[in-house]
């Protein structure tokens, strides 16, 4: 028995595309650290410098998120099911980009 | 000759609303007094791409009374395979324009406003507080936290979608009654982090599933029926076509909606999200 882990789109390739993991960690962190053993990369892009994970990146066990938990501290117990979710944006348009028609309201 | 004498019994509606909604009325949850009150709501839909496309396309069907939009881009033929309410003849259009010809024409029961322009931090809190809820169809981080901001400072519920490859995530943030976005993620990623649909791509069906569901959640708040997503984050894979959900929580230290919230007022969204070169986190 082990966790099943979730490995969202935009993380997959420092997972050689795999969607979806089973490793054993006793704690979140140790997950983090296990998957950076096997995927080389892969923590650097969901811990900043401090080791802490990034704010744009939220990890939730059984559906609840590990920052309202114990952190990447949070145990893991045979079975868990753990989500990586990083915000998206696929939208090709920012505020900053050229546009053509004239501006609303400005 | 349209009519339009209200007929008793039937939530004040008329008997072309009556024919037109009549599938939503056999509701139990809608009825008569639910279409009635989607057809005296509004809501604004940002952006008329692959989310807001189909989005806007459901609700001008499903008679939302008045339904704005708001879009600075014009069409371009790499937008076809996704925006739905954007034809080949409409390439070069801008977009409100085109989107806004297919929804009267689908709908002329209901009222089509469009913006031409970009949602900004000058004009959000004005433009908001003339619609009853919000919905981001940009898929952008900038225009997404200026969105929060704004709902959260106006009181304005706002249904968020967001869709990648065969990925896509949808959630509804009712300021006052449950988290909002930067709950959710206090902070943007750093430019060039998190790709883009621009750079990884992107299969047509699946903004148009989360835009679809978007149109929905904005049914049941103005309708009242069912349960929104407010307080959960809803995964679609569309590779493994599998629906997931994880909660979310209210964070009492939230910047926007905390107990000593700091955002009182619109900022830069460009710079916090580091998009011009005066940058703000991570730079």
């Amino acid at each position: 028995m082990s966790c099943k882990v979730r490995i969202p789109a935009p993380l997959r390739r420092y997972t050689g595309d795999a969607a979806e993991l089973h490793l054993d960690a006793a704690t979140v962190g140790d997950l983090v650290k296990t998957i950076e053993a096997g995927h080389p990369g892969f923590a650097a892009k969901v811990l900043d410098d401090k080791g802490q994970l990034r704010r744009f990146i939220n990890i939730y066990v059984n559906q609840e998120d590990i920052r309202f938990a114990g952190g990447l501290g949070t145990p893991l117990k045979d079975g868990d099911e753990v989500s990586i979710i990083p915000a998206i944006a696929g939208g090709d348009t920012s505020p900053a980009a050229p546009v053509d028609s004239p501006a609303w309201g400005r | 000759m349209a009519e339009r004498k209200a007929v008793n019994g039937f939530g004040g509606l008329t008997p072309d609303q009556i024919r037109r909604y009549s599938r939503h009325m056999l509701i139990p949850e809608i009825g008569p007094s639910g279409q009635k009150r989607i057809s005296q709501g509004s809501a604004l839909v940002v952006g008329t791409g692959g989310l807001g496309a189909p989005a806007a396309y459901y609700l001008a069907a499903a008679g939302v009374g008045r339904l704005g939009l708001i879009d600075g881009d014009r069409v371009d033929v790499s937008n076809l395979g996704r925006q739905i309410l954007h034809f080949t003849p409409d390439v070069g259009r801008p977009k409100v324009e085109s989107a806004a010809e297919k929804l009267r024409q689908l709908n002329p029961e209901i009222e089509v406003v469009t913006h031409e322009g970009r949602l900004d931090s000058s004009n959000a809190l004005d433009l908001f507080r003339r619609y009853d809820v919000i919905v981001d169809g940009t898929d952008n981080f900038a225009t997404r936290y200026l969105i929060n901001d704004a709902c959260v400072l106006t009181g304005r519920p706002f249904v968020h979608g967001s869709v990648l490859r065969f990925d896509g995530q949808a959630s509804t943030f009712i300021p006052g009654s449950g988290p909002c976005y930067r709950c959710l993620y206090p902070d943007p990623p750093a430019p060039g982090t998190v790709p883009s649909c621009q750079e990884a791509g992107v299969l047509g069906p699946v903004p148009g599933i989360i835009g679809t569901i978007q149109a929905l959640e904005v049914l049941k708040l103005l309708s009242g029926a069912g349960k929104t997503l407010s307080g959960r984050l809803l995964l679609f894979d569309g590779l493994t076509l599998r629906f997931e959900e994880v909660r979310l929580r209210p964070d009492p230290g939230c910047a926007a909606c905390g107990k000593n919230p700091t955002i009182k007022e619109l900022i830069d969204y460009e710079r916090f999200c580091g998009l011009t070169p005066d940058r703000g986190p991570d730079a």
